[in-house]
């Protein structure tokens, strides 16, 4: 090793520091600033509605027959016309996502036969304990915009019967 | 042996008795043939066209009768068209072919058509997952319909048949699987097919609907997702079930069934029973369970369970430890000598009953079976033996059943002789009133109420019922409670055992004495040398009772007065009761449920049980706790392997003798096949792979000198004037404790109604359904009445376990 080495070697180290103040800023002032994320992101579960108010999760089960962690637990109970979540017979009366197991996949939004969990852009998730990172229904489920779209719904007989509607191939 | 049949199928030659069909010969070679309508338990009906194969029959010969030969071998002549391989039997020389371009594809059309209306339900549909036409469209199914979607039929979807079973008339593809079901196995015929082509649907006749104790199985039996269970509808999907073999406590046939288990938000995420289903044994309940099995099963998880030890001071029941507790039921016991009272239910496990027993034998006490059955003693006697099997005996074998409503008091034993009739068997039915079994019995008697013990005497008297008795090669007596307390019960037992032994109808297998217990277990209590006290009430007075798993203060007024007067209580249970309130120290036992063990079944067959749930509480197993109490006493029990205390009792007890839980764990290979992965039949019931369990041996078995002791009985009581005789009778759905909590049930179980001749209504003034106040013995309460002209006149029937504490016959105002 020669004695100009070490020199060189700092030169170059000041040079990056320097042309480094001239370059476009990378880092996101987080919270502040929020990154939008990619359109294909799969970030923490949305649970949809249709556009009327009604969830379109049946409480089938497939999403956690299809989680391969495991972390999805539902339980359905059936729909009356007074007393109406979705569409069909059965609705999802507990739904749950444990976050600390999920390894976000998105095979759950595969499975779902009514593309009702879908998989956001929400990548905002930290808790104190291990229960906080369960998600239950009322976490997941999309706000409604208005109050009459609020679940369950009184509904008249004989409209609400086909729990699967029918759907086109997926594009994206 | 039957005389066997060889085909080709697919190639392969097989041999398989005479009159089998085509589509169980192929099951038997592990050849698929899909199959929706056709269940080996049932007749072939041919409605769902899913079985076409090709049949080729060798031609003969019309003068010689042999087979026309080409090139060396039969010629065979092929139908122009496909047939069904469910209802053509085999036949020598039989050529079938179920892979061929033309079998495909009119299996593959079958199932276009059948979806054709079938709704897109399969992710809420309870069958899917195990469900046939699912598996079988998969396997056969175009894949791609050319049907419109549009032009679906569009059916109700949530028809209730009756409170227990919903139908969805767009899945059904009418099978008609539930209807026959319905016809022949179950003999109650109350559902059936409405109009008919596109519209044809399934409908109910009965009030209330779909009146039948085994409903349940039309749901197991079900190919598809129509048939539904009002307790189980949408309460989980079957991949998230866990399964844990059992045996139903219900009644004394103990049908071997299956817990499925699942966790639950409602219970805080712990585990709870989502359904029970039948497990195959086809030595006792086939593939069938009856609806107080499938149903009546909510008590082990009621909110009334006992859960952790407690012990009375200054007058109230207050927590205690499990050392305490034991340490001073312990000194009482010990103190107690003569006095010492073991009470013990029929609902507790073997090992449970012989700790007991032993216990009380030590401390020089009494043990005492709580029921209201005498004789049983002599069912140990010249019970049945091993090798019995009720679903083989027909011709040549006698069955007599005297004193019981099978159909109230023991389903699936109701059901296995109604089908042992039409194998030919003879039936003698001996009921002073109608009962559900007359209409299969090839002969019915009639006597009076208190003529038990003289219609045995009768029954080898020189006509045509005594022929049918004396000529039979087997005869198997069961033996009930109608109408008869703990004495007359007792003496009927010991008529009917003498006429058994007398002619030989003992220690062979087909052969004995059945009671019709009460309670699941009451057969292994008998075995272990328990007995039944008539006056309880004045027994128990100033005793030191332990009472395990019995509820005497909820049951009758007298009893509960009794245990006031008593010394010290002792109570170990699963829940709450009236008698756990009298308490001197209350020890929380596990469930059956919660914990393993054996019950030995009214046929005297052993068989195991293993836990489904995790324990509750602080409650220990039965026998444990009875194992610390006799180590307190200074006397050293089996108390942690139930397995071990099994061993014990094995070798203590003759009739156990070389049984063990390995042996218990044993099984064969059963047909029909079921319950497997494959789901070829179809069908929910579960394969048993865990064991079918052993027959006891009996005295007259091991050839040991059978002594019957003649049991003399004071004759009924006879009303006065302005009373009428007031007789127990037995009920399936009533108001037990361990039924009661089974919300779906509360229809059935309903009000306790009394039955009478109509001419004794006409003259009280009461109408069918009219509520009345009956009082006898001191004790009164309210009832319905129901009008049958075939109750004898001045008698009326009053159910056991519905309020009206009655134990045997007793003279009864009506008002
Ligand atoms: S989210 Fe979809 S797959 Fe999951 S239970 Fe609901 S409907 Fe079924
Ligand atoms: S019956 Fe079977 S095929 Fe039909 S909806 Fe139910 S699971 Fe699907
Ligand atoms: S309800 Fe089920 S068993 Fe009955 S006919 Fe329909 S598909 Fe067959
Ligand atoms: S017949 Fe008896 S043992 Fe069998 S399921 Fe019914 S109650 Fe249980
Ligand atoms: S016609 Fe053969 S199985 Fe239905």
């Amino acid at each position: 090793m020669s004695l100009v080495d070490p020199v060189i070697e700092l030169g170059r180290g000041l040079w990056r520091t320097l042309s480094s103040m001239f370059e476009r800023t990378v880092t996101y002032q987080y919270p502040e600033h929020k990154r939008t994320v990619r359109p294909r992101f799969r970030g923490r579960h949305v649970l949809k509605r249709y556009d009327n108010g009604l969830e379109k999760c049946i409480g089938c089960s497939l999403c956690a027959a299809a989680c391969p962690s495991d972390a999805i637990f539902v339980e359905a109970s059936e729909n009356t016309d007074e007393h109406r979540f979705s569409p069909g017979e059965r609705y999802a009366s507990t739904y749950e996502i444990n976050m600390l197991r999920c390894i976000f996949c998105g095979y759950c939004e595969d499975a779902c036969p009514t593309e009702a969990i879908v998989l956001g852009d929400n990548y905002e998730m930290s808790y104190y304990t291990r229960k906080d990172a369960i998600y239950t229904k009322d976490m997941l489920i999309e706000p409604v915009s208005s109050v009459n779209q609020t679940t369950p719904q009184k509904t008249p007989t004989g409209v609400f019967t086909r729990s699967v509607p029918e759907m086109k191939d997926a594009k994206d | 042996m039957d005389k066997q049949v060889t085909l080709t199928i697919d190639g392969k030659l097989i041999s398989v008795p005479e009159g089998t069909f085509v589509a169980d010969a192929a099951r038997m070679a592990d050849i698929d043939i899909p199959v929706f309508c056709h269940h080996p338990k049932l007749e072939p009906v041919g409605m769902c066209r899913m079985c076409l194969v090709e049949i080729g029959r060798p031609i003969r010969d019309r003068a010689t009768g042999q087979f026309v030969l080409e090139n060396g071998q039969p010629k065979i002549q092929f139908l122009p068209k496909l047939e069904t391989a469910c209802t053509n039997r085999v036949e020598d020389g039989m050529v079938v072919h179920t892979q061929s371009e033309s079998a495909k594809a009119g299996q593959k059309s079958t199932i276009e058509f059948l979806l054709t209306s079938h709704p897109l339900d399969c992710p809420v549909c309870d069958k899917g997952g195990e469900c046939p036409l699912q598996n079988l469209t998969m396997a056969h199914g175009a894949g791609k319909s050319r049907f419109l979607y549009d032009e679906k039929l569009h059916l109700e979807k949530r028809k209730p048949l009756g409170e227990l079973i919903y139908l969805d008339q767009e899945r059904c593809i009418q099978c008609g699987r539930c209807v026959r079901f319905q016809d022949e196995i179950a003999g109650d015929p109350v559902i059936g097919f409405d109009e008919r082509g596109r519209s044809m649907q399934i409908m109910t006749s009965s009030e209330p609907g779909f009146d039948s104790v085994f409903s349940g199985n039309t749901t197991d039996i079900c190919p598809v997702g129509a048939l539904t269970t009002a307790d189980f509808r949408f309460g989980a999907r079957p991949w998230e079930l866990e399964e844990f073999p059992s045996i139903c406590s219900q009644c004394p046939v103990g049908c071997n069934i299956t817990i499925n288990t699942r966790r639950e938000a409602a219970a805080d995420g712990s585990m709870v029973i989502k359904r029970i289903m039948p497990r195959q044994n086809e030595t006792v309940n086939e593939i069938w369970i009856c609806d107080k099995g499938r149903f009546a099963y909510h008590y082990t998880e009621s909110k009334g369970r006992l859960t952790r030890p407690a012990i009375r001071k200054d007058g109230k029941l207050s927590r205690a430890s499990w050392d305490s507790a034991i340490k001073l039921a312990a000194e009482n016991f010990a103190e107690a000598g003569k006095n010492f009272v073991v009470l013990a239910s029929g609902r507790l496990a073997n090992e449970d009953l012989f700790n007991l027993k032993s216990l009380a034998d030590h401390l020089k006490g009494d043990a005492v079976l709580y029921s209201e059955i005498g004789g049983g003693e002599l069912t140990s006697a010249i019970g049945i033996s091993p090798d019995t099997n009720l679903g083989e005996v027909g011709p040549g074998t006698t069955l007599v059943v005297i004193a019981s409503d099978l159909y109230q008091e023991a389903p699936i034993w109701y059901l296995r002789l109604k089908q042992a009739v039409r194998r030919g068997a003879t039936l003698i039915v001996a009921n002073p009133r109608q009962t559900r079994l007359d209409d299969h019995a090839s002969y019915v008697i009639r006597y009076a109420y208190g003529d038990e013990v003289k219609t045995v005497h009768s029954l080898d008297k020189k006509n045509k019922i005594g022929e049918a008795f004396t000529r039979s090669e087997n005869v198997i007596i069961f033996y009930g409670s109608e109408g008869l307390g703990v004495e007359g019960s007792a003496a009927l037992a010991s008529a009917c055992a003498k006429l058994l032994n007398e002619y030989g109808f003992a220690g062979k297998p087909n052969n004995g004495l059945v009671g019709v217990w009460q309670r699941a277990n009451d057969q292994g209590a008998w075995e272990m040398g328990y007995r039944v006290e008539a006056d309880l009430p004045r027994f128990l007075r100033g005793k030191v009772v332990y009472l395990v798993g019995v509820d005497p203060a909820g049951d009758d007024p007298r009893l509960a007065k009794a245990l006031e007067n008593a010394k010290f209580l002792a109570v170990q249970d699963i829940l709450e009761s009236a008698t756990s309130e009298l308490a001197d120290v209350i020890l929380p036992a596990q469930a059956h449920t919660e914990r393993e063990g054996t019950f030995t079944s009214g046929e005297r067959r052993v068989q195991r049980y293993y836990p489904a749930l995790p324990v509750l509480g602080e409650t220990r197993p039965d026998f444990a706790i009875t194992a610390q109490i006799a180590r307190q006493a200074g006397f050293i029990q089996e108390g942690t392997s139930v397995s071990a205390a099994f061993d014990i009792l094995s070798e203590t007890i003759p009739s156990y003798a070389e049984l063990s839980y390995s042996k218990l764990a044993e099984v064969q290979p059963q047909w029909p096949v079921v319950g497997r992965g494959d789901l070829y039949y179809g069908g929910t019931t579960y394969e048993n792979k865990h064991g079918l369990g052993a027959h006891l041996t009996t005295t007259a078995s091991r050839g040991e000198n059978v002594h019957i002791l003649r049991v003399h009985r004071e004759s009924a009581p006879r009303p006065q004037e302005n009373e009428l005789l007031a007789v127990p009778v037995t009920r399936l759905y009533d108001r037990g404790t361990t039924v009661l909590p089974a919300k779906v049930l509360k229809n059935r179980i309903g009000k306790a109604t009394i039955s009478m001749h109509p001419d004794i209504a006409e003259r009280l003034n009461v109408k069918n359904g009219g509520l009345v106040k009956i009082s006898f013995d001191g004790h009164s309460g309210e009832a319905l009445v129901q009008i049958d002209k075939t109750i004898p006149a001045g008698v009326v029937t009053v159910p056991r376990s519905m309020g009206l504490a009655i134990h045997e016959p007793v003279p009864a105002k009506v008002k």
